[in-house]
């Protein structure tokens, strides 16, 4: 990177670190950051929409809808969230591949489940073979923002399926003696009001989901963690212009770092917003706020 | 083979007893729940004694977390931070590095990279964190009449935090506590895929999980057998902790005693 990199080995202290922390490969992992972020800002607000539709699913007065979205909500309860991320990230991939092999090959002989093995005709295959290398990474990471999405759009469901019952009846009842359907009275009354029951649940789902984005080392995402374990291990002068022992820990403890700022960052945002949000609210808060300007 | 001899075979197997070499073909449904519900041992062992000794350091954090004293409080306080404010999983892999080389500068320090004792330190400190936020939000709630009742009485000090007070914080948090009973199970899953290793694959519930799931490519058994076993052990969890909360509202009328409402959180 710096000019005066091109001989580590005669280099000391920092001006040794600043070129050890500039190599293509930590380049890379700061990439990696990026892609953390970028996984927030695309996860957070599908798994809104899962969520919001799985309250919606929830409140239906159609049973078979109703108990979908119940089951939906209930599910998350009582299983460990990585066994869900394990198990969707197959799962799905493997339904998107059978739903493309029965369309792509309909008259292919063979058995997709062989014994052991899952096998779908060779044009079904998802992403291609042929495909190149950043297909099949961003295919990747889209299932595992599609996983993100499903497991927190459950949570979210539960958090908004109890703000929307939060919003007191009298407001939904003079909704309806203005001549409001149903329909008019949710969109019009109820969500707009159901935000400020919602964001501490939120926000706790947002801390929640900063927290879970190391989980997609696990399936199998170039993420951080991995890049953490690949840098940190020993390295000998012989394979590396930068020799050092092993460094895992400090790598580790940089990451552990970098989640408590970011923690730290959200807290105060989401203080911030909620502040906002209660303005005006028939809630203790926004009464304490009333008086406070007053 | 029958499914006793299967049990017999592997229901120990993950704490390294009975067949040593686990099944590699004709996986049979058997095999499946009985190495799975094997590897619940240690999800059972982590949760525990996490648990259990999680609980009295959590009650003294949050008491040093309520002290006025700034040399008590700010440690309690940065201590709940650090552990509440990142991921159990790069706690996991910190904790672990940073073992590996204590191991290598004190070698008497060797037990601490395995497992079944350094993922314990880490789930003890994380729980204690998560705990303590719960007890000094109960302490924190505390009505204020009960105190003023407890020096009307002349109890002070020690007396009164043990008579009164203290019940009282429990009572309040236990509701929230048994959600963290229940996610700390859950968060047990995570041991064996951070950096701690297993020995001869003696793995616990979703390490023999997965470990099926990518021998068959098939999802749709292994993990939901995972699931079953969990629900059983969240609705043990449940029944424990309800008959605690029933013991310390004991004084309330049936209709009265809190409820323990579930609410999903905590993927740590």
């Amino acid at each position: 990177m710096f000019s005066f990199c091109s001989d580590p080995s005669s280099l000391e202290g920092l001006a040794w670190l600043s070129c050890y922390l500039t190599t293509g490969k930590h380049i890379e992992m700061y990439w990696a950051l990026g892609t953390v972020l970028l996984l927030l800002a695309i996860t957070a607000p599908t798994a809104l929409a899962f969520g919001f539709g799985g309250a919606m699913a929830a409140r239906s007065r159609f049973l078979p809808v109703s108990l979908f979205g119940r089951a939906y909500i209930a599910i998350v309860r009582g299983v460990p969230d990585i066994a869900f991320f394990m198990f969707f990230v197959i799962a799905l991939d493997q339904l998107f591949e059978v739903i493309r092999h029965k369309l792509k090959c309909p008259d292919w002989p063979q058995d997709i489940w062989q014994g052991n093995d899952f096998v779908v005709c060779p044009e079904a295959k998802l992403p291609l073979g042929t495909a190149p290398q950043w297909v099949h990474e961003t295919y990747g990471f889209f299932l595992a923002v599609l996983t993100f999405a499903i497991v927190f759009g459950a949570f979210a469901a539960n958090v908004l399926f109890g703000a929307m019952r939060a919003v007191p009846r009298a407001q939904v009842e003079t909704a309806e003696a203005y001549g409001m359907t149903q329909r008019q009275a949710f969109w019009r009354i109820i969500v707009p009001q159901m935000w400020v029951y919602a964001l501490p649940g939120l926000s706790n789902l947002w801390m929640v989901l900063i927290k879970a984005t190391p989980l997609l080392f696990l399936l199998g995402i170039e993420d951080i963690v991995y890049w953490a374990r690949e840098l940190g291990g020993a390295k000998t002068a012989r394979f590396s212009d930068y020799p050092h022992p092993d460094w895992r820990m400090w790598y580790f403890l940089a990451l552990l770092i970098f989640y408590l700022l970011f923690t730290r960052v959200s807290e105060i945002v989401l203080d911030r917003i909620m502040r906002r949000l209660t303005r005006g609210q028939a809630t203790v808060a926004g009464e304490a706020q009333r008086k406070a300007a007053a | 083979m029958s499914c006793w001899e299967t049990i017999a075979d592997y229901g120990l197997r993950s704490l390294g007893i009975g067949e040593r070499l686990l099944p590699r073909s004709d996986f049979t449904l058997c095999q499946q729940f009985t190495l799975i519900g094997s590897g619940l041992i240690w999800n059972i062992y982590f949760g525990t004694l996490s648990l259990l000794t999680g609980f009295f350091l959590a009650n003294a954090l949050a008491l040093g977390k309520a002290a006025r004293n700034p040399l008590l409080r700010k440690p309690a306080e940065w201590f709940i931070f650090v552990f509440r404010g990142s991921p159990l999983f790069i706690q996991f892999f910190f904790a672990y590095f940073l073992f590996l080389q204590l191991k290598s500068v004190y070698p008497f320090l060797a037990p601490l990279t395995a497992a079944s004792l350094g993922a314990l330190i880490v789930l003890v400190l994380n729980t204690a964190a998560y705990s303590a936020e719960i007890f000094y939000g109960a302490l924190m709630s505390v009505p204020k009449g009960d105190i003023e009742a407890a020096d009307a009485y002349g109890l002070t000090g020690w007396r009164r935090f043990r008579r009164i007070i203290w019940p009282t914080m429990m009572r309040l948090g236990w509701p929230a506590y048994t959600n963290e009973a229940i996610f700390l199970f859950h968060a047990t899953t995570l041991v064996f895929f951070s950096g701690f290793p297993t020995t001869h694959q003696k793995g616990d519930a979703l390490y023999y999980a997965n470990y099926f799931a990518d021998k068959t490519f098939n999802p749709f058994v292994p993990y939901p057998i995972l699931a079953f076993y969990f629900i059983l052990l969240t609705l043990t969890i449940i029944g424990i902790f309800g008959a605690i909360n029933a013991r310390l509202n004991r004084h309330l009328p049936r209709v009265q005693q809190p409820r323990i409402r579930l609410l999903p959180q905590f993927l740590r």
